[in-house]
């Protein structure tokens, strides 16, 4: 099925959960946020949330910032 | 890193801190510089900004923060409420702290602040439980009208981001400051450290700044100077300064000259 992640196509898994999501694009998921379809995704709640097609996955962290960016 | 016999502490939401220095981690020249520059200034709050992860897996600003510095979020690079309450519910999830920065953003050459928008997205944030310290206008109106919406402490500008021009408006600062029960914050356009000092002087609780620091010529030496200038101005706050006055007043005794003054 087709997803975007950060606003690029993806082709993956039937199913895919945002955790498996994750482990394949190699993310490390301690200091990342996910959301889908403009809702966080609580880490606690990675492994149950499966993905659908047509889903927007944004996967963000922190970057050097002070403000104005 | 907090101590509660620790005299004269800044405390904001529930926490208290011995530094009135918050530092942005922008613009340095690499991480280590980052954490050397953190060090150096004494800040126990930094603030980071939130962007969409890069796939090739670079280093992360985190390894770059020193253990028990705290971290503060913000919502730098919004335009609009909608776009700014979406970026802090992910630095919450990112973060794991209430804590925000909460900067909406009214145009792209003055980085001012859009009020309007910003009171809506604090409204909306402070319901949901959010820490939320907002960068605002030196305009009194707009810090109570903030205030009264539940915002942790008001931030305002001392001139725009990254202009380096010093405090503009101390007058509107002082106003501020005369009616404000949270922390009142300089947020944005200190340049040096007397700027900074200045602004502890007038009666502010912190100063946040960034490429103060970063954009020194020595952005290290610069992090300790602003450490230093923060402090001499809120000891000379706290201590109360003469009054000026219009003529000279000796401070040495008149009595016991060698020779009396005119014979």
């Amino acid at each position: 099925m087709q997803i975007t992640v950060n606003g690029e196509a993806r082709e993956v898994n039937a199913e895919l959960t945002v955790e498996e999501l994750l482990l394949q694009l190699g993310i490390k998921a301690e200091r990342v946020a996910v959301e889908v379809n403009l809702e966080v995704v609580r880490r606690e709640r990675r492994s149950e949330r499966r993905l659908a097609p047509g889903d927007a996955v944004e996967i963000v962290s922190f970057v050097g910032g002070g403000a104005g960016w | 890193m907090v101590d509660p016999s620790v005299p004269d502490a800044f405390t904001i939401g529930q926490k208290t801190y011995r530094s009135r220095l918050i530092i942005g981690t922008g613009k340095y020249k690499d991480l280590a510089q980052t954490r050397a520059a953190i060090e150096r200034s004494g800040a126990e709050i930094v603030t980071v900004a939130l962007r969409r992860v890069s796939l090739s897996g670079e280093d992360s600003i985190l390894q770059a923060i020193p253990a028990g510095v705290a971290l503060l979020p913000n919502t730098a690079g919004c335009y609009t409420a909608e776009e700014a309450v979406r970026t802090a519910r992910l630095a919450r999830e990112a973060g794991l702290t209430e804590f925000v920065k909460l900067e909406v953003i009214g145009d792209q050459r003055t980085l001012f602040p859009d009020v309007e928008e910003t009171l809506k997205a604090t409204k909306i944030l402070v319901a949901e439980g959010f820490t939320v310290l907002p960068y605002t206008t030196d305009d009194p109106i707009a810090a109570r009208k903030l205030e009264d919406l539940g915002a942790a402490a008001v931030m305002p500008l001392a001139a725009p981001i990254g202009s380096g021009l010093g405090i503009r408006n101390p007058y509107n600062l002082r106003i501020i400051l005369e009616s404000a029960k949270v922390p009142v914050i300089v947020d944005a356009g200190v340049g040096t450290a007397s700027d900074a000092a200045f602004a502890m002087e007038l009666g502010c609780q912190a100063v946040l700044m960034n490429t103060g620091i970063a954009g020194a010529r020595d952005p290290l030496m610069m992090a300790e100077a602003m450490r230093d200038g923060v402090r001499a101005g809120r000891l000379a706050f706290l201590a109360g300064r003469m009054p000026k006055r219009l003529y000279a007043s000796a401070s040495s005794p008149l009595e016991g000259m060698i020779a009396s003054p005119g014979g």
